[in-house]
């Protein structure tokens, strides 16, 4: 019994930290159309840059001053990081790309996916980076009788905020209006005095928050290392085809369906585990080309 | 070079491309055994790319999981050669492709159902269902460590050339540069007679306007999927071919990047031109060598050219070169 508790606890923690990068991916696709390859790196990236704050002497002077509450405050800047990276990113080389087949789209981010894991393997090196310092500090609590990390329970409720939290920024906002407006219809909205090229600069940096973010929250209970990026990059596909390319509420309901058919793999059926999943993935695809909420 | 198979035209063709034939015949007399190595890599790659661009250049789908025929073959020769114990390479031949068929035909069968990104995403998630496969199912394909297919044992021709004793590995080389030259030329023939026979022509109506060439009456999801089967089988073939030169298959070119390989090593050369592959394939794959050789960063480098490639230059090395030349033509005029 508390073995299942566990599993189902690890089961939200995962699907938390895939909810985080497959809606920054589906948000990308569903206002300017380009599925990007990168967007793994871009996850990984923020993994190691939230490490590496946190493991730097301005991290030490914040532990020492603030405790465990000032590193979980460093921990976003990672996403800040990758966000602006982000904002770099549209404007140069997905920019003039617009109006070009959807072949470019993909090949442009697959280079700029090679080029983020050697600039990973520059800057970082390749000894595995990790923040878990703060899951230490966090200790756990008890669950029947084991003990299971309060840290996995605080990225659970950060993915539960983050999805509030973009969905009232997407339903509830005027800028979400305007995204939803510019992602039905971008030459109507740019006729209504619509920003577009603003709107898709804000709308990929924000996306790639996402990712950052899922690599923020992750590196404390896993370190930061090299190809990172390469998997998770077609788990969060698996999660957006299964809940629809481009809708939220997919992304959402998509995670929970991954990582806990991925969490019931691994316990009865370890080697089929991830074949398992890409054939959901290319099941729903036959049966629902737009995803379980996905529109055409 | 998008040459139209006209009569005085392919005159010219069948001339250049004898001159080429030669050219490379000859090519392994004059430069090091390390060049013709290079070369026989890139010549296998060649085929798999031509292979790709039926789907791609002729056909308007972007496949993201070519990884899988290729793999399938490779696969399927290391699985012959350990479990049968059979060495003669037709036998790998036929084997291989009988596999990658079997597998291209499911896959296809499933894929052509969808265009445009679904199609890619669809390819992509059936490619990782096999990499999953051979990455977890240790016991059958080694896991990470690959199955071993040494050279030594290998038999090419129905078991006239081997390759025991003295000095093998220097025989193997040339024997198996010719060898892998002799099929791609048979393969690259045979993908010129398709591309350029009605059924190509159909599958270029097909890419360029879906709907009409339903009008005209052409059984749209049928083509697009005998043209992913012929794909997925020259991709494989390059797979069967791959494996005895590099000695080992793992899970490595089951990989989806693997497959990104191949579709930068096409528009590299340039996917609207048939040439374009071919040209593209053997750049890549002296490309990737001298940049593994030079520097640890070679993915940056590789993934640098490919951004400045999509955004200056979209027409690939063949497109840019024919554009140059056309333009040449006109001044002299």
């Amino acid at each position: 019994m508390t073995i299942l508790v566990i599993q189902i606890l690890n089961s939200f923690f995962y699907a938390a930290v895939l909810f985080l990068i497959a809606a920054g991916l589906s948000l990308i696709y569903g206002v300017m159309r380009i599925v990007n390859l990168a967007h793994g790196a871009l996850y990984a990236l923020g993994a190691y840059v939230s490490a590496w704050i946190v493991g730097s002497a301005v991290g030490h002077a914040v532990e020492g001053n603030l405790g465990l509450a000032g590193m979980l405050l460093l921990l976003p800047l990672g996403a800040i990081a990758i966000a602006a990276v982000g904002a770099l990113i549209e404007p140069t080389l997905l920019r003039p790309l617009y109006r070009r087949p959807e072949e470019y789209h993909l090949l442009v981010t697959f280079g700029l996916l090679m080029i983020l894991e050697d600039v990973m393997k520059f800057v970082f090196g390749r000894t595995p980076l990790s923040a878990g310092a703060i899951m230490d500090r966090m200790g756990s609590i008890p669950v029947g009788r084991l003990m299971y990390p309060t840290y996995n329970l605080f990225v659970v409720a950060v993915g539960l905020a983050a999805a509030i939290g973009l969905w009232a920024f997407i339903y509830r906002t005027k800028f979400g209006v305007i995204l939803r407006a510019t992602s039905q219809d971008r030459r109507m909205a740019a006729a209504l005095g619509i920003n577009v090229s603003r709107v898709y600069v804000q709308a990929f940096a924000i996306g790639c928050f996402m990712a950052g973010l899922g690599g923020a929250v992750v590196v404390p209970a896993q370190a930061a290392v090299l190809g990172l990026g390469i998997e998770v990059l077609i788990l969060a596909f698996v999660v957006v085809v299964i809940g629809g390319l481009g809708s939220l509420q997919g992304a959402l309901v998509g995670a929970l369906i991954v990582s806990f058919v991925r969490t019931a793999g691994i316990q009865f059926f370890p080697e089929i585990e991830l074949a398992v999943l890409y054939l959901i993935a290319a099941a729903v695809l036959l049966v629902r080309p737009t995803g379980l909420f996905g529109r055409a | 070079m998008a040459i139209a198979a006209t009569g005085t035209s392919s005159w010219r063709i069948t001339i250049v491309s004898a001159i080429i034939l030669v050219i490379l015949a000859i090519l392994p007399q004059i430069v090091d055994p390390y060049q013709t190595v290079l070369l026989t890599y890139g010549l296998i790659m060649a085929i798999a790319a031509l292979g790709f661009n039926l789907l791609l250049g002729y056909t308007g789908l972007l496949s993201f999981g070519h990884s899988a025929y290729f793999g399938t073959g490779a696969y399927a020769v290391a699985f012959i050669a350990r479990d049968l114990g059979a060495h003669s390479m037709e036998l790998y031949i036929v084997g291989g492709m009988l596999g990658t068929l079997v597998v291209a035909a499911i896959f296809g069968f499933v894929c052509v159902r969808h265009t445009r990104i679904f199609f890619g995403i669809l390819t992509l998630a059936l490619s990782q269902v096999l990499w999953s496969l051979a990455f977890k199912f240790f016991w059958v394909t080694g896991g990470t460590d690959g199955i071993r297919v040494p050279y030594t044992n290998l038999t090419l021709v129905g078991g006239l050339v081997d390759f025991k004793g003295a000095g093998s590995f220097q025989r193997f080389i040339y024997a198996y540069y010719y060898y892998v030259l002799v099929l791609f030329s048979i393969s690259t023939a045979i993908l010129w007679v398709i591309t350029h026979s009605p059924f190509g022509k159909a599958l270029q109506a097909i890419r360029d306007n879906e709907t009409r060439a339903r009008f005209v009456g052409i059984s749209v999801r049928r083509y697009r999927w005998i043209a992913f089967m012929i794909s997925g089988i020259f991709t494989g073939l390059a797979g069967i071919l791959w494996v005895p030169l590099n000695g080992l298959t793992t899970p490595d070119i089951l990989y989806w990047p693997f497959s990104g390989e191949i579709v930068f090593m096409t528009v590299l050369g340039g996917f609207r031109s048939f040439t374009g592959p071919i040209v593209g394939a053997i750049a890549f794959n002296y490309l990737k060598t001298y940049a593994i050789a030079s520097t640890e960063y070679w993915q940056l480098l590789l993934g640098v050219v490919l951004v400045i490639l999509v955004m200056a230059l979209p027409a690939g090395i063949v497109g840019t070169i024919a554009r140059l030349a056309a333009k040449l033509r006109r001044r002299t005029k």
